[in-house]
Formats: C-alpha cells, sequence, structure tokens
C-alpha cells in the first residue's frame, strides 16, 4: 500500500492509528530512515498520533466567536489608506480595512475592481502577443487614436487618426485603411450619424446645423469604445515569474470577468478578478468561497498580518456563502436573517424586526447565542452545551 | 429574593399582536384621569400612578398583587380609547392591506391559482429563513393589478398614503367643471372648423337631446354610463381625483371583513395577529415600574417621558369624548382625532419623520417606547445582552514582576468586599468559623453567613466573635477573597478571548491591581493609567470552568496564529539579549544572583575558571538552566544569529525577542506545545525574573547623547541631504522643461511625484545609514532595535540622522495655501523642503516650518487612529455576530445552533488553531519524535506513558494556592511539576 519499504508489521500498526494520509507517509518515511523495528515503528506512531489528536479542534469549540475574533482583533491594526498595489505601483487598489470591510460586506462592486489575467501559451512568453490581448481587454476611447477637432463653421466633427496607433490596437488588420473604415463605423453605429472617412481622417456632424449638437456629439464620441471591454480602463503588462516559468501577466483596472474569460490567450483556469460577485456568477459558488479566502488574505498579508491562520478567513468565507449565494456579514445578509426574532433585534434595526415578527406570529425557540443571554439561561455553546449530573446511576439503566 | 419561588425556565417567546380583549383583561384598571398624585402626594385612583399599576416607593403595598417594591413587577393598566386610531409601526402593512382587499367585501383580490402560487412561495420562504416581507409584496402587487375583485366585483380604488397615518382611497369622479369643459371640447381646434353641435353630440352620444342641455347648462350630472359616453365623443377627460379620507375606524371595519385564510396568504399569522388589531382602540398603559417618578432634591417629582406623553393621550381623550357628545361639529372632531393619533403615534416611536417629535418641556424630545428599545443603549443592547453584575471591581493596574502570571494582586479593599460562598463541612469548620471571627474588615474575613434555615445575617464588627460560636456544618459562610481564589481579570476593550482570563488572587496593600508584566501583550495593558475589571466567581462550577479553562496559563497559545502570545518583552528581552548576546562570565555570587528567583538552587559545572582562578559560569548556561533538559531547537533569532539548542543546553545564538518574545517566541512556543503548558508557564516567569536580574546586574540606560552622532558624520549626513536636494532639483528642472518620462499609466505630475518621494526617501535611509555606523554594538537604543525589545532602527534613524518626508495621505505635503503650502514659499514650488520634507533629526532639533509638517503628518495619524477603532469596532461587531453560533459538534462538523453545517471538518482538516502554527501544516516534527522514541531517553517509564499517550499529563489547578494558605507547606511548593 505505502510505497516504502516497511514491513507489514509496520505497516499495520501505523494504518491502525488515527493519523491523517500526510502524516502516515511522514511516519513511513521516518522508520524507512531511521530503520526502526515494529516495535519503535508502533511507538513513534504513537507518539505522534497522541500529538495529532492533541491538535485536532475540541469538541464544541466555539470556532465562530474565535475566528471573528481572530480576524476582528488585528483589524484595529490596519491602515485605512488606499495604497498601490505591492506588486503593480501602477494600479491603485483598495486596502487595508475599507478593503476587508468591503468584503465582508459582500459589496457589489468594489472600490476599485481589477483583474489578474494570466495568458495561454505563447501569448503568455511572447510580448507582441500578449499585447493583442492587451488590445482586446482595455477599452480604446476615441483620445487614444486620434485628435478631435471641431469646425463650428461647417458644423462638423472632424477626427484625425493616428496610423501607427491604428496598426497597433488592430495588430491582425493590414491596412490602416481598413481600420479606419471600422473606427467609422463604430462612430456610425453608435452615434447614429453618417461617418465620412477617408484614410485616416474620419468626419461627422449633426443632421441639423445645431452648435448643442455638435458638441454633445464630442461628448458622446469620448465616451465610445471602440475596442476592448467598456468597464476595463487600463491595462498594464508584467513580466512575472511564475510556475510556469517567466510570463506576461496583464493586471486591469476595471474588471468583466465573464468577458475577459472568452477572449483568444486568456487562460482561465488561472485568471482572476477581485469582485467576488463577478466570480460567483462565472464560475459558481465554491470559486466564490476561494475568492474570499484569497482576498481577505491577501488584505492581511499586505498590511503585515500574516500570522492570521486561514482557517479562520475560511470559516468567514464558508458562512458567507452557506447558502449558495453570497450572503454578507451583517443586518442585510447573515445577521439578518437568522432564525431568532431576539437575535436579530439585538444587533440593528430592533423596533422594526419586533414588528414584523408580531405580524408574522413568529416564535423565538431560543436556541441560539443572544437570545440566551438576554433570558439570562447558559448559552448552547462549549461547556454550555454538555449536560453533567452528578451522582450514582446504575450503569445497567443508563441506555443513553 | 423570595426563595420559595423556583426559578422557571424560558421555553420559547410567541411574538404576536394582541386583541384589545386581551389588554382589558390583563387591565389592572382603566385610566381616566390624567393627573398623578393628589395634593397630598397620594396616588389618584384611576390615575396614571394608580397603586394598582405596582408599587415603586419601598414600604408601600401593591394593591394587586400584595407585594412590595423590588418583587412586584408591576401590572399594566388601559385606556380607553375615545376612537380608534392607528399603530404607527404597522403604516406600512395597512396600506398594503388596504391596496391588496376589495372595499366591499374586504378578500383578498387575489384567485384561487395565485393564492397558491404565494402560499408555495411563503413556505419557500419560511423554510430558506428570508424575508417574509418580499412575497407580501410580490402579492400585493399582483392583487393590486385587478380593477375589480374576483369575488364580488367591486372596482376597487387606489389607496394614498399621506405619511404617517393618515390614508386616502383615490376615486374618478365627475369634475365639478363638467359643463364648461364639454362645452370647450366642443368649440373646434381650428378656427375655420364648424363648432360641433349640441344634437350632433346627443347623436353620437346616444343621450336626449334635452338631457344634453340640461348637463350643458349644469344643471344636471350625468351618470357613469353618459359620461363616458361624452368623454368618448369629445376625446376629453370628465374626472377628477377624489381624496376620500379613511378614517382609523372605517379601516378597523374593512379589516374585521378579512376572512383569516385571506390573510395567510400574505404571510401574516391569522390566529396571532387580526388585521384589525393594528388599529387601536385600547392603549395598554404600562405599569409604573416601567416608568418610574423620581423624586428631586427640592421635594418635586419628576415624571418619567413616558407618563408625560400618556398624559397628554389621556387629556385629548378626554375632550375627544366630551366634544362628541356634546355634539361638536365634524371637523374640530376631526381635528381632535388627528390629534390624538398624534399622541399615540409619539407615544410608540418619537422619531418618525416627517412629524415634530414631542418634545419635554425643556425643548428635549421625549424618549419615548422605541427609543427605549433601540440603540446601543437601548434596552435589547445596552440591557438586555449586556448585564451588570455584582461581585466586582475595577481600579488601576500596576507591574509586579515578583507574580507569577497566573497571578492578579487583588488590593485588601477589594478583597473584603467581593466574596465567596463556602458551604460549611465538619471539615472546614474550623477555617469557616476564623472567618467569621475575624469580622467584615479585618482581611480574611466574613461578610454574610446564611443559616441553614435561610436566613442571612450580616457579620458587623460587634456580632462577629458571637456569630463565630454558632457557625456549624450546613451554613453558608461568604468569605473574603483569599489567596488562591480564582477570578476572572478583563481589560476593554475585549477584542479577543485573552482579554478575559482567570488569575488566582494574591491579596495585597494597596489600591491597585497588580499583575505580572508578560500578561500586557494579551491584555494589550500598559500601566499609564489603564484600569481593570475583577469579577469574583460566585459558584463552583464556573471556579472549575475558570481554572480548567480561562487561566492565563492555557492562554499562553493564541488561536489567531497558533503560536504564544504571552512571553517576554521589552526590558525581559533586552535582559536575555545582553545574557546571551556575548555570552559573559559570571563568578558564583553573580550566577547565584541571576538565578535567584528562579527554581535553580544549584548552579550547574563551572564553564571554566578565570585568571584568578575562580571558577566562572557563562550567561547562556544560565539561560540554559531554565530550559527541560530534552530540549532541542534550532531556529533564526532576531538580530541575526542561529540559535542552537541541544539536550536543553543554549549552545550558540542570542535569545532574543524571537527566542522568548511574546508572540510567537520559538522556546516559548516549543514548551507550550510540546512541554504543557504548565511547563511553559513556569519557564516564562524563570524568563522574566532571570532577564531582570541580569538586565540589573549589567545596567541598561539610555540617553540624549546615546543618539547623537559625531560632527563628521553630521557633515556627511548633510551631504548626502544636499545631493538628494541637488537630485531633486534636477526632477524638478526636467519636468519643467518637459522632458521628464511619465511611468506607464501615471501622468507626468504623478511621476515626479513618485520620483522625488523614492530619491528622498533613500536620501533618509542613507543619513540613516551613516548613523547607523557611528553606534556602537553596546548602544542601548542598538541593542533594543536589534534583540526586537523595542523600537526599530528607523526611530534610531529619525533621532540620529534625518527625520524624512511627512506625507499626509500617502503623498508630500501639498495642502495648505493656493499653490503653496506655506506663505515663506513661493508659490507652485516642487522642492523638497516646500513640502514636508524634514531633513534635520529629532535630536538635532526640527526647524519651525518642519515642525508644522512633523505636526501635519502626525495629526493625521491621530484622526485615522480615531477612525479606524470605530470602523474595525463595528466590523468586529459584525463578524461576532454573523459568527457567533458556530460551533464544532463531536462527529467534527462545524455547526451553527439549527444545526445548519457549515463546515464538515473546521478549517477543512480539523486542526485546531491554537495548537498549529499558522504556517505550519501540522506542527508535528515527527523526526524529533522518532529521536526521543529511538535513543529512548526518558527519565521515567511515567514520563514515556505521558509521551506516548498513555497517560496524561497531571493536571494543575493552582499554583501557589495551598502553599499560601498554609505556610507550613511552603517548602513543599511546585511539587507539580
Amino acid at each position: 500500500m505505502t510505497e516504502f519499504d516497511v514491513s507489514a508489521d509496520i505497516e499495520a500498526v501505523v494504518e491502525d492509528t488515527e493519523l491523517s494520509e500526510d502524516l502516515k507517509e511522514e511516519v513511513y518515511r521516518t522508520v524507512e530512515e531511521r530503520d526502526a523495528n515494529v516495535e519503535q515503528a508502533d511507538e513513534i506512531a504513537r507518539a505522534v498520533e497522541h500529538r495529532y489528536l492533541d491538535t485536532r479542534v475540541d469538541a464544541l469549540d466555539p470556532v465562530g466567536t474565535v475566528s471573528a475574533q481572530s480576524i476582528g482583533e488585528p483589524g484595529t491594526q490596519l491602515t485605512m489608506n488606499t495604497f498601490h498595489y505591492a506588486g503593480v505601483a501602477e494600479i491603485d487598489v483598495t486596502q487595508g480595512l475599507p478593503r476587508l470591510i468591503e468584503l465582508v460586506d459582500a459589496r457589489k462592486t468594489p472600490d476599485t475592481p481589477t483583474m489578474t489575467v494570466h495568458l495561454d501559451d505563447e501569448y503568455a512568453t511572447d510580448r507582441e502577443r500578449a499585447h493583442e490581448v492587451v488590445w482586446k481587454i482595455e477599452a480604446t476611447k476615441i483620445l487614444a487614436l486620434g485628435d478631435i477637432s471641431t469646425n463650428v463653421a461647417d458644423m462638423r466633427v472632424h477626427i484625425d487618426l493616428n496610423p501607427d496607433t491604428l496598426q497597433e490596437r488592430w495588430p491582425t488588420v493590414d491596412s490602416v485603411d481598413e481600420i479606419a473604415g471600422e473606427v467609422a463605423g463604430i462612430i456610425e453605429d453608435s452615434l447614429g450619424v453618417n461617418a465620412v472617412q477617408q484614410g485616416t481622417n474620419v468626419e461627422f456632424g449633426p443632421e441639423e446645423p445645431s452648435y448643442r449638437d455638435l458638441l454633445q456629439l464630442v461628448e458622446e464620441l469620448r465616451d465610445v469604445t471602440f475596442k476592448g471591454i467598456e468597464e476595463v480602463s487600463r491595462v498594464v503588462i508584467r513580466k512575472e515569474e511564475t510556475e510556469e516559468g517567466d510570463e506576461f501577466v496583464l493586471y486591469t483596472e476595471g474588471s468583466a470577468f465573464g468577458d475577459v474569460l472568452t477572449i483568444e490567450g486568456v487562460d482561465a483556469s488561472r485568471t482572476t478578478c477581485n469582485n467576488i460577485h463577478e466570480i460567483h456568477s462565472e464560475l459558481g459558488i465554491e470559486a466564490a468561497r476561494e475568492i474570499i479566502i484569497e482576498e481577505t488574505k491577501t488584505t492581511l498579508e499586505e498590511q503585515g498580518l500574516d500570522d492570521v491562520n486561514v482557517r479562520h478567513l475560511m470559516l468567514v468565507a464558508d458562512i458567507m456563502t452557506n447558502r449558495g449565494e453570497i450572503e454578507s456579514i451583517g443586518r442585510h445578509g447573515i445577521s439578518g436573517s437568522k432564525e431568532s426574532v431576539l437575535a436579530r433585534a439585538a444587533f440593528e434595526v430592533t423596533v422594526n424586526h419586533l414588528l414584523d415578527a408580531a405580524i408574522h406570529g413568529e416564535v423565538d425557540d431560543l436556541n441560539g447565542v443572544t437570545e440566551n443571554v438576554i433570558v439570562g439561561k447558559p448559552i448552547k455553546l462549549g461547556t454550555g452545551d454538555v449536560n453533567l449530573k452528578m451522582g450514582s446511576v446504575n450503569r445497567s439503566s443508563q441506555a443513553d | 429574593m423570595a426563595s420559595s419561588q423556583t426559578p422557571k425556565e424560558i421555553g420559547e417567546i410567541d411574538f404576536g399582536l394582541m386583541d384589545p380583549e386581551e389588554y382589558r383583561d390583563m387591565s389592572a384598571t382603566k385610566i381616566i384621569t390624567a393627573d398623578t398624585y393628589d395634593d397630598d402626594g397620594f396616588p389618584i385612583d384611576m390615575g396614571l400612578m394608580d397603586p394598582r399599576l405596582g408599587v415603586i416607593d419601598p414600604g408601600l403595598e401593591c394593591k394587586t398583587c400584595g407585594k412590595h417594591s423590588g418583587s412586584c413587577n408591576g401590572h399594566f393598566g388601559h385606556i380607553e380609547l375615545a376612537a380608534p386610531v392607528i399603530h404607527v409601526g404597522f403604516t406600512k402593512l395597512i396600506r398594503r392591506l388596504l391596496r391588496g382587499t376589495c372595499r366591499e367585501c374586504a378578500r383578498l383580490c387575489l384567485t384561487e391559482d395565485e393564492r397558491d402560487e404565494f402560499r408555495g412561495q411563503l413556505d419557500q420562504t419560511r423554510k430558506l429563513g428570508r424575508d417574509l416581507n418580499d412575497v407580501t409584496k410580490a402579492a400585493i402587487r399582483q392583487a393590486r393589478k385587478k380593477d375589480r375583485c374576483p369575488f364580488c366585483g367591486e372596482t376597487q380604488f387606489d389607496i394614498q398614503h399621506e405619511k404617517p397615518t393618515t390614508y386616502y382611497e383615490v376615486q374618478q369622479v365627475l369634475t365639478s367643471e363638467y359643463s364648461q369643459r364639454i362645452a370647450a371640447a366642443m368649440q373646434p381646434d381650428d378656427d375655420d372648423d364648424e363648432p360641433m353641435g349640441r344634437e350632433a353630440l346627443a347623436n353620437e352620444t346616444g343621450i336626449e337631446l334635452s338631457r344634453v342641455n340640461q348637463i350643458l347648462s349644469g344643471e344636471f350630472r350625468p351618470r357613469e354610463s353618459d359620461r363616458k359616453a361624452l368623454e368618448k365623443a369629445l376625446d376629453i377627460d370628465l374626472t377628477e381625483e377624489d381624496m376620500n379620507k379613511l378614517m382609523p375606524s372605517d379601516i378597523r371595519d374593512w379589516f374585521e371583513d378579512i376572512p383569516d385564510e385571506d390573510i395567510e396568504v400574505l404571510g401574516i399569522s391569522a390566529d396571532k395577529s387580526r388585521p384589525e388589531w393594528m388599529i387601536l382602540t385600547v392603549l395598554p398603559v404600562p405599569p409604573v415600574t416601567a416608568r418610574p417618578s423620581i423624586t428631586l432634591d427640592n421635594g418635586q417629582r419628576s415624571e418619567d417621558d413616558l407618563t408625560h406623553k400618556l398624559v397628554d393621550i389621556i387629556r385629548i381623550n378626554q375632550r375627544f369624548m366630551e366634544n362628541r357628545e356634546a355634539g361638536a361639529p365634524q371637523l374640530i372632531i376631526e381635528d381632535l382625532w388627528e390629534l390624538l393619533q398624534y399622541h399615540v403615534t409619539t407615544f410608540m416611536d418619537n422619531e418618525i419623520s416627517g412629524t415634530p417629535p414631542a418634545r419635554h418641556r425643556s425643548g428635549r424630545p421625549l424618549k419615548t417606547l422605541s427609543q427605549r428599545l433601540k440603540g446601543k443603549e437601548g434596552r435589547f443592547r445596552g440591557s438586555l445582552s449586556g448585564k451588570r453584575v455584582n461581585f466586582s471591581a475595577r481600579t488601576v493596574i500596576s507591574p509586579d514582576p515578583t507574580l507569577s502570571l497566573n497571578e492578579v494582586g487583588v488590593p485588601d479593599r477589594v478583597a473584603t468586599e467581593m466574596t465567596q460562598t463556602m458551604n460549611v463541612t465538619e471539615r472546614n469548620l474550623e477555617d469557616a468559623r476564623r472567618y467569621v471571627s475575624n469580622g467584615p474588615e479585618a482581611h480574611p474575613g466574613a461578610n454574610y453567613v446564611r443559616r441553614p434555615d435561610g436566613r442571612r445575617l450580616k457579620v458587623t464588627e460587634k456580632n462577629c466573635e458571637e456569630l463565630s460560636e454558632k457557625v456549624e456544618a450546613g451554613w453558608e459562610v461568604n468569605r473574603h477573597l483569599i489567596d488562591g481564589d480564582i477570578v476572572v481579570f478583563n481589560r476593554q476593550p475585549s477584542l479577543h478571548r485573552m482579554s478575559i482570563m482567570a488569575h488566582e488572587v494574591v491579596v495585597m496593600p494597596y489600591k491597585t491591581f497588580r499583575l505580572n508584566t508578560v500578561v500586557c501583550p494579551p491584555y494589550n495593558a500598559d500601566f499609564d493609567g489603564d484600569e481593570m475589571n475583577m469579577h469574583a466567581l460566585q459558584n463552583e462550577e464556573a471556579r472549575a470552568e475558570a481554572r480548567v479553562l480561562m487561566r492565563v496559563q492555557e492562554q499562553i497559545l493564541s488561536p489567531r496564529m497558533g503560536e504564544n502570545i504571552i512571553g517576554a518583552i521589552q526590558d525581559h528581552i533586552s535582559g536575555t539579549y545582553l545574557l546571551t548576546h556575548d555570552n559573559p562570565h559570571f563568578n558564583e555570587t553573580q550566577a547565584l544572583d541571576l538565578l535567584r528567583a528562579t527554581r535553580i538552587d544549584e548552579l550547574p559545572e563551572e564553564a571554566g575558571i578565570d585568571d584568578d582562578d575562580r571558577p566562572y559560569w557563562t550567561g547562556r548556561q544560565l539561560f540554559s538552566e531554565l530550559l527541560p533538559e530534552d530540549l532541542n531547537l534550532e531556529f533564526k533569532s532576531n538580530t541575526g544569529d542561529t540559535v542552537v539548542i541541544e539536550d536543553g543546553q543554549l549552545l550558540e545564538g542570542t535569545i532574543d525577542e524571537d527566542g522568548v518574545g511574546a508572540f510567537g517566541g520559538e522556546v516559548v512556543d516549543t514548551l507550550a506545545k510540546v512541554y504543557g503548558e504548565t511547563r511553559a508557564r513556569i519557564f516564562i516567569n524563570e524568563v522574566a525574573t532571570l532577564a531582570m536580574r541580569s538586565i540589573m546586574h549589567f545596567g541598561f540606560s539610555i540617553g540624549i547623547d546615546d543618539e547623537t552622532i559625531p560632527g563628521a558624520a553630521q557633515d556627511r549626513i548633510d551631504e548626502t541631504i544636499g545631493d538628494a536636494y541637488d537630485r531633486v532639483q534636477e526632477l524638478i528642472e526636467t519636468y519643467e522643461a518637459g522632458e521628464l518620462e511619465s511611468l506607464p499609466g501615471r501622468t507626468v505630475d504623478e511621476t515626479l511625484e513618485m520620483k522625488i518621494m523614492q530619491t528622498l526617501g533613500k536620501a533618509r535611509d542613507n543619513a540613516g545609514d551613516i548613523a547607523e555606523e557611528h553606534f556602537e554594538d553596546d548602544n542601548p537604543a542598538v541593542v533594543m532595535a536589534n534583540s526586537g525589545a523595542r523600537g526599530s532602527m528607523l526611530n534610531l534613524t529619525q533621532m540620529a540622522g534625518c527625520v524624512g518626508q511627512q506625507a499626509v495621505r500617502g503623498t508630500r505635503i501639498n495642502r495648505g495655501y493656493e499653490d503653496r503650502t506655506l506663505s515663506h514659499y513661493k508659490p507652485d514650488d516642487l522642492s523638497a523642503e516646500a513640502h514636508g520634507f524634514v531633513e534635520h533629526s529629532y535630536t538635532g532639533g526640527l526647524t519651525p516650518r518642519e515642525f508644522f509638517f512633523h505636526a501635519m503628518g502626525g495629526r493625521e495619524g491621530l484622526v485615522d487612529t480615531a477612525v479606524r477603532t470605530s470602523k474595525s469596532g463595528y466590523l468586529q461587531r459584525r463578524l461576532i455576530n454573523a459568527l457567533s453560533e458556530l460551533e464544532t459538534q463531536y462527529d467534527g462538523t462545524v455547526r451553527d445552533t439549527s444545526d445548519t453545517i457549515v463546515q464538515f471538518e473546521f478549517g477543512e482538516d480539523g486542526t485546531s488553531p491554537t495548537k498549529v502554527a499558522y504556517d505550519d501544516d501540522h506542527g508535528i516534527d515527527v523526526d524529533q519524535i522518532a529521536d526521543r522514541v529511538l535513543e529512548a531517553e526518558f527519565e521515567s517509564d511515567d514520563s514515556k506513558a505521558e509521551f506516548l499517550g498513555d497517560k496524561a499529563r497531571p493536571t494543575n489547578l493552582s499554583e501557589h494556592g495551598d502553599a499560601r494558605r498554609n505556610p507550613d507547606i511552603l517548602s513543599e511548593v511546585e511539587s507539580d511539576d
């Protein structure tokens, strides 16, 4: 069964323990290295088992409260500042306490949405190919493509496209003329005007001469996305050392996770985003749990609080995703959907909860912690969850 | 109080509305008079302070239950309202019901299929624990779409709600200007067209011509069918909105007719909460105990806010009735009705938007029912979830290094006040008598005794001797706290479980709580005036739990990181550093002096003989004396060298923060995990004393000279900073010439700022490096920084080298005047000194401008901390509230109290975060275990059995308690390890 060269007897004594698989492996390896006999192996295994069982979490441990405290207590040490990312100086990312609050609040959109886009195969290694992906992601606005001028006399908007930029951003199209035509087409579609394209020059104007319409067209033009994903305002490309070796990784300002995953060249298996809701809708609840753990962890780590055990973060992520959708921590989420009226009333919006409870004829069974504190009963956690009675009881009559 | 009544446990709490009949049934009396007391100060019968409502004055007897103040909870009374009024809390629901039910037959306007759908939705939401209101809303939205009632066919009108408590039925009725409108419509749009004739109109609408004439002259109001015909013919709208006010009585009548099965569809519990009960006809009057009046110093009575509000209600109620009986005009009645509504509304909630709050004579808004429940100081969070307790004490804390970390020094005056109940038996009878005979003032005394018949007697100076004779087995004696008692000790804010720990009492003179300095990190305490709370435990179960689970030594390991949170701090670390860094030599006297406060009473074999032919011992050797004999460890120290401990001997390396410090000191951590917490406690105590002895031996102080550098070094620093200034100037020039290349994704301005910041940051570091060169390794500040005792090299840099750039919001200081920070600079000056670079050091002194910028940076820090504490406090509250119900079960799963599984194994592998460090997989060193097994170095069979887990380690429940109580067994101290 094991790949280690140990006798069947040793295997029997080790397998007999309650150790986890990797610890058993380690015991086998040690026994093999030390060439221990069965008796010694048994003692080693038992001693390891003893230590192992000692490190198991105790039954009836109030792990929830402990985890909450373990995350909340260092909260006082987090900064309020939004600093730039440790890795990518070019992109500002919300950090510290505001980010942590944002995460447990499960905000629909984070303050600073960003994606980390990993690339496939040659896209990851070839800067040219990587840039192809960048242009597919980064929203290209007119100002990046050329100069706009307005001719008030003729009521025309004139765009002088920069051929180099065009070629750069549409690397797959050969002729600049063709690209300019495409640009003109997008302008026609999105502004509803007739655009005249001649070489790299595009011209259009309002249907009826109106100064106001002209200015408005220019305004609208600035917002038109010609290429890429509208939500992504900026992409930074960086060469990084990853498990796959040196490769190009893209960091974005703004996120549209679903759109990015479909782009050719993007490695969907490694690409992530800091919006937990996007992850949830694209990859499901397990991925959402994973990203909550990952995001809270990095948030804490960047503040030098890498000593918070991940297990606490897991518990928070688990309770947030327990019902198959992301629930926030607070009155709109977990605390607000508690069964007990008293627990809800004791948290926030006291009066409304009481009135609603009356209308719906709710019954509080007094199972939870807060309720029992309120009515003055021992809470059902830890030692309060055990009923021990002293006295001599006939053993045979004790069926339970 | 009364022991005859067995305490009952609350099983469940039912919520619902109350039937007015129930109010009357439970009422002790009807209240009709708005006055409280008569001229003689006696409560008026059927007044708001009617003695049947309960007693608040001591000595009086309750007229309803016969109990005295304190044991009588009070009784409700009631007011018969002259007219029904709406309960403000339910205005939204009332609106919904009015909109969703038929105005004629009062049935919910939903077909049977629709009802089924919503019933299904309700079940689903109940099961999922979602908000039922969402279903109610959806159902009402559906019902509102119906123009006609599906049961009686009556046309439904829209209901308008004017906040807070007025409802209108909006009907489309014929406008009063109908004739003008018809006439106007008959006129042609264009002047050229012929106006429409009356005959034509009559023909088109099918109304007789004479009738048309009558209508046009305004003599006849067209019927509805005629109106529609006219509207169609002329393409006009002849209606106007008529707002028909629904009086609460109308609404009540309406709701009474709603059948039970219809409201069940809306998620309303019909048997507990009939909708008509949302309209009040009887108002319950809270018992006087809920609104006690207080007597002021001048003998005047001051009434509670609720009483004031009730007075208002009764007055208006009275006036309403009188006016109605006198047959006052409808207008007056309606006004009074509204006023009554206002008072009842504000009685329930005085913070309704749109309604002026009812005010006290002084102008302060009254605190009525809602306000009593709400918020942090409200009933729920302030009184029910947070309770005040007896047997607690609070005072300033101060350090005492002679105490064990498990102990707390309790001032004698606290000890004589806090008591423990002693059940007297034959075995402790002598002790009990001694306590009682000491009386309440002398220290190990007693304050109360309880006879077997339940009588409680106060022990006084006078009766103590006499009483002590009477004490027999079966009595209870409330004796003072004595050494060895267990108490719970706490410092706020209680952010984690180590903020509340159990200590053993050591009674001491003076007035402060004393604690060992090593417990400062878990409490986050210092001695600059901090106060802490102590709670004396009152039953054996609590004391046992506290001892086994809450004692300080059980909390050495923090569940946050799985490493020790208790360990050496500050001077302890400097001490061990001095002791072990250069491995100094000590003669016998010195060595014994260093170890005198530890268990070690014999020195190990000397390390060598010095030049004077006298034996000497090394510092590392002395430190090793505190270690278990079989300890093997190797780790990197904070100082940077490798610490090697073999067989309990420190062979190499410096013991500093990473070795014995709080927050993950390697030695302490290992001892706590492998050798048990009792061993770790002994070690921490001893390291602390050894360290204090050694720091006293070497002497350790810090002065301004320690941070002053020679002039030559200062010149070099000035030069470095000067260079940096030049480089900044160059950057600015390139920028102004427009030649500065921007970083990707940054503007040129941002790039310049970043580059300047970088340059200046480097300048400060260089200055620090130069300063550092001039500090010897034995410089106290350097020792502290290197060992991790306190401070950092950055602090030193700032003191001796250069303070560096001051920042507000992460950038250089940019605020102040227009285009400049201070009037000392030219506008748009981008130079270092104009934006808060402090080139001087703290010892050298800051210039006034530098000082100002420094204060700006400092202020930001203060504001930041203030904001942060409140934000993170709320975060913590939410986290605790969301997770507090989670608990591991015997099967290893993590579930909440309703048994929903949240995790199948805690943290995916069931590993305790307390016992395994955050960066460890399982925290078990199989190699080391194998070493021990194979080398079979066990002191005894017992220790081997312990190692293999066949035998449990002896539990240690009290450190010195027995010894302190019986001085004659002092010699056997520390028999527990």
